[in-house]
């Protein structure tokens, strides 16, 4: 129950950031992907007010024992560089810049009422089905 | 370089940072959030409810925020949804594939330092606009 409300309350504040910061904004996406051309630098500021707070944050906080509202840390345990993180962050960005939408502004343009968001979101499901299918069929 | 935002969106970045902060320090959970998406389907019960929240949480951001500061910013019009289409089944894949977006990647594994997010981050950034690039410049998409 805890967890569950500090889920929804994190889930809001993260999409009032994505939309202050406007990655909801796909014009304001190709812009700052547009390096070539009129390039508008402004979502690397993103990238630098998360960065700031998370990496001073995550060092505090991974100290603990645990958080506070589970028994323990679910943290990524992978190290090693391979050809599906290659290939599939490379997918992810053609994708991106296709459309001008990352994962979480699609989500948090719903409330928006985006037409764009909601072909974006399905897409996107699409996509994790596709994998899916593709994965149990080729690998191991 | 006429529609420089700094400001908002370092803040914004900043309310992102606390979001993850929020969520890792209470339930211990990285806020990446092409894996919350994919687990609110492939996970138990007890995942499922706290992903769902959290991405009705986002929605409810995008709502609040257009509440309190009504039109930020200008609607994209008369972008190909053909494209946007495409974009998101590539997104959804590749996120898969490569094991998260923007956010897993670009900002809690990179402030982790990971090899793995630091190295995919370049190559989402780099693909991302080598994209724009062939849309924008040589197909003139958008224009």
């Amino acid at each position: 129950m805890k967890n569950n409300m500090m889920a929804l309350l994190a889930g809001i504040v993260f999409g009032l950031g994505l939309s202050l910061s406007q990655m909801t904004n796909p014009n304001k996406v190709l812009g700052f992907l547009d390096v070539t051309g009129n390039w508008d630098a402004s979502l690397a500021f993103v990238m630098i007010g998360a960065l700031l707070v998370t990496f001073f944050g995550f060092k505090t906080i991974l100290k603990r024992e645990a958080p506070i509202n589970e028994p323990n840390f679910h943290l990524a345990n992978k190290q090693q560089l391979d050809k599906s993180l290659l290939l599939g962050s490379a997918i992810f960005g053609i994708g991106w810049g296709l459309s001008g939408y990352c994962p979480g502004p699609a989500v948090a343009a719903l409330g928006l009422f985006s037409g764009e968001a909601l072909v974006m979101v399905i897409s996107i499901y699409a996509g994790f089905w596709a994998n899916k299918v593709f994965m149990d069929k080729f690998s191991k | 370089m006429e529609n420089f935002t700094p400001f908002s969106a370092f803040f914004g970045g900043t309310l992102i940072g606390v979001s993850i902060l929020l969520l890792l320090l209470f339930n211990g959970r990285m806020a990446g959030i092409s894996g919350i998406m994919n687990g609110l389907l492939t996970s138990g019960n007890t995942g499922r409810s706290w992903r769902g929240l959290f991405l009705v949480g986002l929605i409810l951001g995008g709502l609040l925020f257009e509440m309190l500061i009504p039109d930020f910013y200008l609607p994209r019009q008369n972008y190909p949804i053909l494209l946007v289409a495409l974009g998101g089944f590539l997104v959804g894949f590749g996120t898969r594939l490569g094991s998260g977006c923007t956010s897993g990647h670009g900002i809690c594994g990179m402030a982790q330092l990971s090899k793995r997010s630091i190295v995919a981050t370049l190559t989402f950034m780099f693909f991302g606009g080598l994209t724009v690039y062939g849309t924008l410049h040589l197909l003139g998409v958008g224009q």
